[in-house]
């Protein structure tokens, strides 16, 4: 069981009020809160660690490198990887593909094929368009079905000896669809295909174990899990992240540098060109550490309950849409009212204090689906209440009452 | 009128409103009671794609002014348009240039004209300006 108000005092930002109304924060899919030991822990990397890493004899420099890679421990142990230089530092979960495909490119030829899937946030479908227009490879889609689950007979289908790589995402960020990942990895491991696993909005839910689930690669952002902005990690298994050719060149990420030739340094730092973001890698550590104070059981249990109860609540409400009802569905719901357009209900539950998404989410083929300009996404973490779900009603009555 | 005029009106009939309520109340109302554009003017050519809404704007020159028409699939964004074609529909290309859209601010409309939004009606008024130059250059 979680002590929801001492959980809720951590999270400074949520005791406001916004037009005159309390802050009910339903926006956790775009970002997360962050709790005050995330605060402090940026305070303190300003005011008593920062100097550069991996450089300097000093030392402070000594202390901001000790921290970092104590960090990346931190991630490695969370996420269950095999080694510790399988954890790549991003600036986030697009670096982390872009920085994958981008290789990728490199290595796909002519008659390649790439699969993505219909439920892909833009930034796992572009960068593998740019790989195959790069490459001549061709991208192949596995559908979806009214529920928002993908089809994975039609997932059969496009597998073949051609197929290089697998691109999905574990939790769908528009529809909340928590997708079959091992049964996509194992599928693909057949063919003999890597398979990228965008974890992008599963961090904040479920704690990923890459050993088990036997992907290639998991990459997500730490800004979503109660980290800063411009943290984020791409895990790779070492013999993939050695056949894989770097992404941007400069210091840190090289062994001997002449005008004739440069050799690359080992791994991590292959990947790790330039000066990092070393506060928000330090503090994405902190942030795993305070998840898991709380346990990734009980999150999992509380949100389950959050989802169950605002599901029902919103069914009542006449002329309900939901999209994306598949039974295995992380805390997220995607909904419309018949005749409204979600715009117009944001902006008006905004006015009462109501944060939540609307638009197309990034994920343009899914709003294409349905055949729907966009939907109104209310995303529920931890820290949200039941009570907060009523609020949200009730401003979703008024929302409807003007409009109608 | 002059724009400057029929903004100062608009802020006088709005400065009625007490609270945010009867503002979009008001913004609803117009946006649902005009027919604003004709449907073959909704064109791919005609549209601004925001990420939350849409907007569809025509422009054409009758005389010396400039006509506008448009329209949104979201109403509060068609209401905030009607406001828009009110201040800028016939008016002469040279006021349609040089005139701002500070008064959006001073009758509680800013955060609809915020970039942030996205809704398409931050481009409609770069719009309406561009197709204020081109026909002013005709």
């Amino acid at each position: 069981m979680l002590d929801i108000q001492s959980i809720r005092a951590d999270f400074p930002i949520l005791h406001q009020e916004i037009n005159g109304k309390p802050l009910v924060y339903f926006d956790n899919g775009a970002t997360s809160q962050k709790p005050v030991v995330v605060i402090e822990a940026i305070e303190k990397y300003y005011k008593e660690i920062n100097a550069n890493i991996h450089r300097g004899v000093h030392h402070l420099s000594q202390v901001a490198t000790d921290a970092y890679e104590e960090a990346r421990l931190i991630v490695k142990n969370h996420i269950n990887a095999a080694q510790l230089h399988e954890v790549i530092f991003t600036s986030g979960t697009t670096f982390g593909i872009n920085l994958v495909a981008n290789g990728f490119s490199q290595m796909l030829k002519e008659g390649d094929e790439v699969i993505v899937s219909h439920l892909e946030h833009h930034s796992n479908i572009v960068p593998w368009q740019f790989a195959c227009e790069r490459s001549g490879a061709t991208l192949k889609v596995i559908p979806m079905n009214e529920k928002g689950e993908l089809v994975m007979e039609a997932y059969d289908q496009l597998l073949t000896d051609r197929t290089k790589l697998v691109a999905v995402n574990h939790i769908s960020n528009a529809l909340g669809t928590i997708n079959p990942i091992r049964e996509i990895i194992d599928k693909a491991h057949k063919v003999g295909a890597a398979v990228l696993i965008d974890g992008a909005q599963a961090v904040p839910h479920i704690k990923p174990d890459v050993q088990e689930l036997d992907c290639d690669f998991y990459v997500f952002s730490g800004h979503k899990m109660c980290a800063p902005t411009g943290s984020g990690i791409l895990y790779g298994k070492e013999a993939w992240l050695n056949k894989l050719p770097p992404y941007q060149g400069g210091g840190e990420m090289i062994k001997e540098v002449t005008f004739e030739k440069t050799t690359y340094a080992c791994l991590p730092h292959k990947f790790e060109a330039g000066t990092p973001n070393i506060e928000a890698g330090i503090v994405l550590g902190v942030a795993i550490n305070y998840l898991n104070s709380i346990g990734f059981e009980n999150i999992e249990a509380y949100e389950k309950e959050l989802l169950k109860y605002a599901t029902e609540k919103l069914q009542e409400m006449p002329g309900i849409i939901f999209y994306g009802t598949s039974t295995e569905k992380a805390s997220v719901i995607s909904f419309n009212f018949e005749g409204l357009h979600p715009y117009d209900v944001g902006a008006i539950i905004d006015k009462l204090g109501i944060a939540v998404r609307t638009g197309h989410h990034c994920a343009q083929p899914i709003m294409e689906y349905y055949k729907i300009p966009g939907t109104i996404r209310a995303s529920f973490s931890f820290y949200n209440t039941k009570e907060e779900i009523d609020r949200m009603m009730d401003a979703l009555k008024k929302a409807q009452s003007m409009l109608s | 009128m002059t724009i400057k005029e029929i903004q100062e009106e608009i802020i006088d009939e709005f400065s009625m409103f007490d609270d945010w309520m009867q503002r979009y109340e008001y913004i609803i109302e117009l946006g649902k009671s005009l027919p604003i554009i004709e449907d073959v003017y909704k064109t791919e050519e005609n549209t601004i794609k925001g990420c939350q809404s849409k907007v569809w704007l025509h422009a054409e020159k009758q005389n010396d002014l400039v006509v506008f028409t448009a329209d949104s699939d979201a109403i509060l964004t068609k209401g905030i348009i009607a406001i828009l074609i009110r201040v800028f529909s016939n008016q002469n290309a040279q006021a349609i240039l040089e005139a701002d859209t500070s008064f959006i601010d001073e009758i509680g409309l800013k955060e609809h004209l915020s970039p942030t939004r996205a809704n398409g009606l931050v481009s409609m008024i770069k719009q309406i300006k561009m197709y204020a130059l081109a026909f002013q250059a005709k």
